[in-house]
């Protein structure tokens, strides 16, 4: 029950803070911006931290993996948040790594598990079809034939879409749009015939795609977990997904609101500086409260998560609800208080707005985890 | 069984043949106990569980046996408060003796006064009082003016103070006086006194709440015996800043405790609005009592976190500013959450056309302004953090 991080996790979060701070940082994510680099990451430097187990932190040593657990990933991802590093840990490790773990066939993990681990595979999972997150909305058809399956339908803000080697699609075999019986996964793929990927190029730099399957056919052995099933699955995944998300946006806002307090202390106007005055001493001391409380929720989630806890779900609502708040608070904040230069494109400071934003819309906004949670709690 | 758990097997068994049914019941505001001279008791039941209390020196568990407490370690008066959450047994005694002027005894006092004064508040034989704010210092605390001057062998104590909580009903005052006038923070004292010598005055005042627990109290050529200076002469304001500190802590859990009597937001919701599916009726009040109740879950965490951190050394200031201040703010927004869903039925000020919880949510919405402004308000608490955890400039 405890909240607080052991020497491990600590010595952990250490490397990860100098790592990031080092290899990848926000210039990093400007390169990657201005240089239109189609890949949007840095594949040798995943590879060196897939060297150092962070691709398999989640995965038991059967697989090549560390075990490290979700509070070790948190600090992984908080510190991403700092620097705003651009990996495909949210797509590889934090959704697919699970997923696979935990529905998918013996043949299935030994095919794709050790291959995570080391960095050679990236996974993408293909949900989303309307502009807001609503998992059991899934329309995309799958039809069941002699040979195995038929895909039909559109996906879109898939994390890593364009670029991943497999794709865990979420398709509907039975019921309606709407209904969480009849969803089932398959494994499509990356160069499937009939499978047309679109980069789409987002305000934060970072990676997303639509999808479109035409007559894409796969194998049996393409289903992933149960048919008509994969609704539990999926909801607990996106869970793990939601809290490690709101590990990335702590980090963030921790870093816009440290350099923020950087520049009230810096910046002089009437002969002063701007952090004497008292109007922005106290916007600045409810930011820090924001973030104390978001930081709580963040780490009781990771441990509910590595408890496995029956709590998980309210505590991935509270997290991320938090999370989304606190971001939209202090990104907002940073930017207003850094003045003119903070509208410009060469001050760092909007780029945490901008990936606040998308990190927002991404597995449910506040409003989506309020709804949740009351409704997780009988309100 | 190690040490421990034998300790708490030995508690529980001694709670549950000791603490009367009827406290172990939530607990109106009329039934507190606060001891003192003319201690009262309005539930026969709250005597038997205070003599009870007081008999095993647990009223002050972790204080030292020397001063009348139960000597209990760290661990062991945990073990007491969570069996006593369990039990939901009543707190047997009320008193700013052990919540603030206790503390600070231990730290500063000297062997006589801790002798004096500790034990008798152990046994709730004292109800103090603290005489802070004056009508001229109230965020700005040091400006305070009341003269202790130096007559030789006594103080001659002239001045006022305000907002002295309960003052009408306590036996002795720890009191801050001005006893150099030539400079501010360095030139304030420490002083306790009796309440009954001569010169004392004591005047209720009239609140929106329509409660009077707040006083104004006026001394004019009090006498007070020089070893009743606590600390060094003019250096009471370190002492201060300290007491403000258990205060602060104990308003953020006065302002939740308060709020126990009253039933959870969302029930309150669902009674008032409708269940319609399961979910309160209103789309909009549904999402601001669910933000509050999160909100509140996140501050309970937070709270956990600071507890955990302290324990293992690695705690960084400017938590107690920050409970003080989301505590309180929580607590604002939890009665005008409530309010909103009671509409016309939480308006009523007294009479039989409301019933009586109603009539509580009423007076108490107006009660809770006072958290945010009491024991240093919100706008200084913001400060506090701005200045000690920020460091952000003057």
């Amino acid at each position: 029950m405890s909240l607080l991080l052991n020497e491990e996790q600590t010595l952990l979060k250490d490397y990860t803070h100098s790592f990031f701070g080092e290899k990848l940082p926000i210039s990093a994510l400007r390169a990657l911006r201005d240089g239109k680099n189609e890949t949007g990451f840095d594949r040798d430097l995943w590879r060196q931290m897939a060297e150092m187990g962070w691709a398999g932190v989640l995965l038991p040593e059967t697989y090549g993996g560390v075990d490290f657990g979700y509070k070790g990933l948190g600090q992984v991802l908080e510190e991403s948040g700092r620097t705003l590093a651009a990996t495909p840990l949210v797509s590889t490790v934090l959704l697919s790594a699970p997923l696979v773990l935990e529905v998918g066939s013996d043949a299935q993990k030994q095919n794709i598990l050790p291959a995570i681990v080391s960095g050679d595979l990236i996974l993408a999972l293909a949900l989303e079809e309307t502009p807001r997150h609503t998992p059991a909305n899934t329309a995309l058809h799958a039809e069941a034939d002699s040979d195995g399956y038929i895909l039909n339908g559109a996906k879109t803000f898939v994390l890593d879409g364009h670029i991943a080697d497999q794709l865990i699609v979420v398709t509907r075999t039975s019921g309606a749009p709407g209904d969480v019986d009849g969803l089932s996964m398959f494994l499509v793929d990356g160069g499937a015939n009939g499978l047309t990927r679109k980069r789409t190029t987002l305000v934060d730099s970072r990676n997303a795609a639509n999808l479109t399957f035409n007559n894409v056919r796969v194998e049996p052995d393409a289903l992933l977990g149960p048919v008509d099933r994969a609704y539990g699955a999926l909801e607990a995944v996106l869970d793990g997904a939601r809290i490690g998300l709101a590990a990335e946006m702590l980090g963030s806002g921790l870093e816009a609101f440290k350099r923020t307090i950087e520049y009230l202390k810096i910046r002089e106007q009437f002969g002063v500086p701007i952090g004497s005055f008292q109007a922005l001493k106290h916007r600045a001391a409810l930011m820090f409260c924001e973030l104390e409380l978001t930081k709580s929720t963040v780490l009781e989630a990771l441990t509910a998560l590595d408890e496995k806890r029956s709590d998980v779900p309210q505590l991935a609502s509270l997290a991320k609800a938090k999370a989304c708040e606190m971001i939209e608070l202090v990104t907002n904040e940073a930017v207003q208080m850094h003045g003119g230069i903070g509208m410009t494109d060469e001050e760092e400071i909007g780029f945490f707005m901008k990936r606040a934003r998308v990190a927002q819309q991404t597995f449910g906004d506040a409003g989506f985890h309020r709804d949740r949670y009351a409704t997780l709690m009988g309100f | 069984m190690n040490a421990l758990e034998r300790f708490r097997a030995k508690t529980r068994t001694w709670l549950e043949e000791n603490c009367p049914l009827s406290m172990r019941t939530p607990m109106p505001e009329e039934e507190r106990v606060w001891g003192g001279r003319q201690p009262k008791f309005e539930n026969p039941d709250s005597k038997i569980w205070f003599d009870r209390m007081v008999a095993q020196a647990w009223t002050v568990p972790a204080w030292p046996k020397e001063y009348g407490g139960g000597g209990l370690s760290r661990e062991e008066s945990i073990i007491l408060g969570e069996e006593m959450g369990r039990l939901k047994c009543r707190v047997p005694l009320f008193s700013f003796g052990i919540s603030m002027l206790g503390p600070v005894l231990l730290k500063y006092g000297t062997p006589e006064q801790k002798a004096k004064h500790l034990p008798p508040i152990a046994r709730g034989e004292l109800r103090w009082c603290q005489g802070y704010s004056e009508p001229g210092a109230g965020s700005d605390l040091a400006s305070l003016k009341t003269r202790a001057e130096d007559k030789g062998n006594h103080y001659l104590v002239n001045g006022q103070k305000v907002w002295t909580s309960y003052a009408h009903l306590a036996d002795w005052i720890f009191c801050l006086v001005r006893t150099d006038t030539t400079t501010k923070h360095a030139g304030i004292s420490f002083l306790l006194f009796d309440m009954t010598t001569p010169g004392v005055e004591t005047r209720p005042i009239a609140l929106i709440s329509g409660g009077s627990f707040f006083c104004e109290t006026f001394f004019e050529d009090v006498i007070v015996p020089k070893d009743q200076l606590v600390g060094k002469l003019n250096g009471g304001w370190d002492i201060a800043k300290q007491l403000l500190q258990h205060e602060r802590g104990m308003i953020a859990q006065i302002g939740r405790a308060i709020g126990g009597k009253v039933p959870p937001v969302y029930k309150v919701a669902k009674k008032y609005l409708g269940d319609e599916n399961g979910k309160i009726d209103d789309p909009a009040l549904r999402d601001a009592v669910v933000q509050h109740t999160m909100n509140d879950r996140a501050f309970d965490l937070t709270i956990k976190r600071a507890a955990q951190e302290s324990e293992a050394g690695t705690a960084s200031g400017g938590a107690s500013s920050m409970f003080k201040f989301y505590g309180t703010e929580q607590n604002k927004k939890k009665f005008e959450l409530i309010m909103k869903c009671v509409g016309t039925n939480g308006l009523g000020w007294e009479g039989d056309e409301f019933d009586d919880d109603e009539l509580m949510i009423c007076r108490t919405w107006l009660r809770s302004k006072g958290n945010s402004i009491e024991g240093g308000t919100s706008e200084i608490q913001l400060n506090v953090i701005a200045k000690r955890v920020l460091e952000l400039p003057d």
